[in-house]
């Protein structure tokens, strides 16, 4: 049943998100050009998206586990580091860049433009890129500290 | 100048509203937060007691535009960006939405509909970062 609803969180996600023109990258290059000619459009997207949410989250902050039994996970961690600001950073010039962020782009492959598949596709490795050098710097560092 | 209609206002409230019930549907059925850098990144990792779900929301988001053809036509894509800045854009995204744990839908709209302070940080930080970008690139773009 939850996969289910899975799946429909994701078919309504994605409705939401052409339907709100945050699909089409031009839009939210317009919505980043505060200086040139600014869209904020997109700015009633963010809005009418987290009014919604904010009941749903603080609903499940009092639920023990999810209306299907499932536990429910939501970040614990509260320090702002330095992975978070650059992370974020970096994020935001591939967003600048090509006007496409996770959402948009991946629904944005069935439409049958070539573009947003080549960007999702970048889009994998460089998170597999980031995994695995993650993977690499913690696995010298243990053994560094714990072995020798 | 500021461009602003009155159409597009409302479908982007409209598509916002949609965008929190998804985001709302996905914690209270599932107890996951609706982050698509978070949700797409886990399944790279390929564990199997927490592949199912992950796969069924991407397959959902994948279909949409589908599903959204038969109540209306696809709205108009205008895409600047060559492949090379695709490319490039595309491995950035990657990269800094992994290093900084979200993206637009798991900081920008779930974490700040939680209040979380980590979020309203990353969330200005991308943003004043995309800004900044659009900006250089009104001079670098030939």
């Amino acid at each position: 049943m939850n996969l289910f609803f899975s799946f429909l969180s994701g078919v309504v996600f994605g409705i939401g998100l052409i339907l709100s023109g945050m699909t089409d990258p031009s839009k939210v290059i317009g919505f980043l050009d505060v200086t040139g000619n600014w869209n904020p459009t997109l700015g009633f997207v963010m809005c009418g998206a987290i009014f919604v949410s904010f009941f749903a989250f603080r609903k499940a902050s009092k639920l023990s586990v999810s209306l299907t039994g499932q536990t429910i996970s939501i970040p614990s961690k509260r320090k702002i580091d330095i992975p978070l600001i650059l992370g974020s950073i970096i994020f935001g010039i591939g967003w600048g860049l090509a006007g496409y962020c996770p959402g948009p782009g991946i629904a944005s492959i069935a439409t049958g433009n070539i573009k947003p598949f080549f960007f999702v596709l970048a889009m994998i490795c460089g998170m597999f890129i980031h995994d695995r050098l993650l993977n690499m710097t913690r696995l010298l560092f243990s053994n560094k500290s714990s072995k020798e | 100048m500021i461009i602003l209609d009155g159409s597009s206002i409302s479908n982007a409230l409209v598509g916002g509203l949609l965008i929190g019930l998804a985001a709302s549907t996905l914690i209270l059925t599932n107890g996951k937060i609706a982050g698509i850098s978070g949700i797409l990144g886990g399944i790279l990792h390929f564990d199997k007691n927490d592949m199912n779900w992950r796969i069924l929301f991407i397959l959902g988001l994948i279909l949409s535009p589908l599903i959204f053809e038969i109540f209306r036509p696809l709205p108009q894509l205008s895409i600047f960006a060559d492949n090379r800045t695709l490319l490039l854009a595309g491995l950035l995204v990657g990269m800094g939405t992994r290093l900084g744990s979200g993206c637009t839908s798991g900081h920008g709209v779930c974490g700040i509909a939680r209040l979380s302070r980590r979020s309203f940080v990353a969330t200005l930080c991308f943003i004043l970062s995309g800004i900044l970008t659009v900006y250089l690139s009104h001079y670098y773009r030939v």
